[in-house]
């Protein structure tokens, strides 16, 4: 009943923002990785409004729903921010908010390079209820879910998290490898997990007329993710990992629709996790914003 | 909860910090020859490279479904800029090897707000370049300075 109310909240939220902005779109053209992130910034003065969400399998308690919100602002064309909101409910337990994330991504280098790194920082502001499974790092386990979410809220989680991601693109195909390392701010060790994606449109060529079910408007890709222990344990033993096919749906009208089922590859991880989002970019939100004040009109 | 508000706080500011790099954006009209000179720094190796797609019937439509759907909020309907991006009408784009224009697509201007391209896969970037040339020179509706034909 809660995700439900958070849901039609969103709706309406999404509903009076465009019609607020007199929204124009721009068609995105996303990748399907939900964990991995490729070296494509969000385009400078764009605004994505992404909503996500996770259902997750669990053994020894109730499975769960987590779901979160992204706002991903392209500031300039080297530089993206996002803000997450998130919450999860666990079947027959409650519903609780998770917390925020706040991240940014710069790109170094000006031209586009058969390597191209992206820098990346993070600060969370989240609680131990958090299940949105964003990453996977450290020796962090199914077993952390088990503990009811009236306890988990109560312990607050405030974390830096640092990646770099290596991606190349190559004959229409992204390779991607995502490097991360994340220390909670308390006196906990840092934790190192990675992400490797792969992924290729359906065809490369475009096709002649506006269509929403043309190929190239689906790509197709495969994500591996999971924890590389911590400071003192680095390594794989009690870590765990996940194999995720994805496929992404980028239809001109500027929404974006992605599906991915993930499964567990060994014991300390979830069995299975269905992901799924969608999100919508609008174009020149930042230049609407700068005219709301200005109280110019093109 | 110190720290929180710090980082909160820093959160904002660097928020506003990116929504005023954004409202940055100057007119691309007024400085032609500065923003065209992007394509001389195109190297040898992708200026010399062949449009592969110029024989192929379906590149122009297929370019232009690509441009309205990518290229047209900055660059403005039929290519000849707005306030945000320039013309693509202008002879040095019209008249530049198909490579360079490619390179610039590849690449984007990252440090002038062109955003990177290769995203799109090769064919379709081709398919781009072999629109945005099949259009000829025109003069921008704001341009001071006629267009040579």
């Amino acid at each position: 009943m809660h995700s439900s109310c958070v849901c039609q909240f969103s709706r309406l939220f999404l509903v009076a923002l465009f019609t607020l902005l007199g929204s124009s779109f721009l068609r995105a053209q996303e990748n399907p990785y939900i964990v991995a992130y490729d070296h494509n910034l969000e385009e400078p003065g764009n605004l994505e409004i992404e909503y996500f969400s996770t259902f997750g399998t669990q053994r020894g308690r109730p499975d769960f729903h987590a779901f979160w919100s992204e706002f991903e602002y392209g500031a300039t064309a080297w530089w993206t921010t996002e803000f997450y909101l998130d919450g999860q409910t666990t079947f027959g337990d409650s519903t609780v908010y998770g917390g925020f994330r706040w991240e940014n991504r710069v790109r170094p280098l000006k031209n586009e390079h058969w390597i191209n790194p992206v820098l990346y920082a993070e600060f969370e502001d989240i609680n131990a209820g958090d299940k949105i499974l964003k990453e996977v790092v450290g020796h962090d386990a199914e077993s952390d879910f088990l503990v009811p979410n009236a306890e988990a809220r109560r312990e607050k989680l405030r974390e830096a998290e640092f990646k770099l991601i290596l991606s190349s693109n190559y004959k229409g195909w992204n390779f991607t490898e995502n490097t991360i390392a994340e220390k909670n701010l308390t006196n906990a060790p840092w934790e190192f997990g990675y992400a490797l994606g792969a992924s290729r449109p359906l065809t490369l060529k475009g096709a002649a007329q506006k269509c929403n079910f043309c190929l190239q408007h689906f790509i197709a890709g495969v994500e591996m993710y999971g924890g590389l222990g911590d400071r003192y344990h680095f390594g794989l033993h009690d870590t765990s990992q996940y194999l995720a096919p994805g496929l992404v749906w980028n239809l001109p009208s500027g929404w974006t629709f992605r599906i991915e089922p993930t499964f567990g590859l060994n014991d300390t991880s979830h069995q299975f996790l269905l992901r799924w989002g969608a999100s919508y970019e609008i174009s020149g939100f930042g230049q609407k914003v700068s005219q709301m004040f200005k109280g110019k009109h093109e | 909860m110190k720290i929180s508000m710090l980082l909160g706080f820093s959160a904002l500011l660097l928020t506003g910090f990116s929504f005023f790099c954004a409202a940055q954006g100057k007119p691309a009209n007024t400085e032609p020859a500065s923003i065209y000179a992007e394509l001389d720094k195109a190297p040898p190796k992708y200026r010399a490279k062949i449009n592969p797609m110029v024989k192929e019937k379906d590149a122009v439509p297929a370019g232009k479904v690509l441009f309205e759907e990518h290229c047209e909020e900055c660059h403005g309907e039929n290519a000849l800029g707005t306030k945000k991006a320039p013309s693509l009408r202008a002879p040095e784009v019209q008249t530049a090897p198909p490579g360079s224009v490619f390179w610039i697509l590849t690449n984007g201007v990252v440090r002038k707000g062109m955003p990177v391209w290769s995203k799109l896969p090769e064919p379709q970037r081709w398919q781009l370049v072999t629109y945005v040339q099949s259009l000829g020179a025109a003069e921008a509706p704001d341009s001071k300075t006629p267009v040579k034909p």
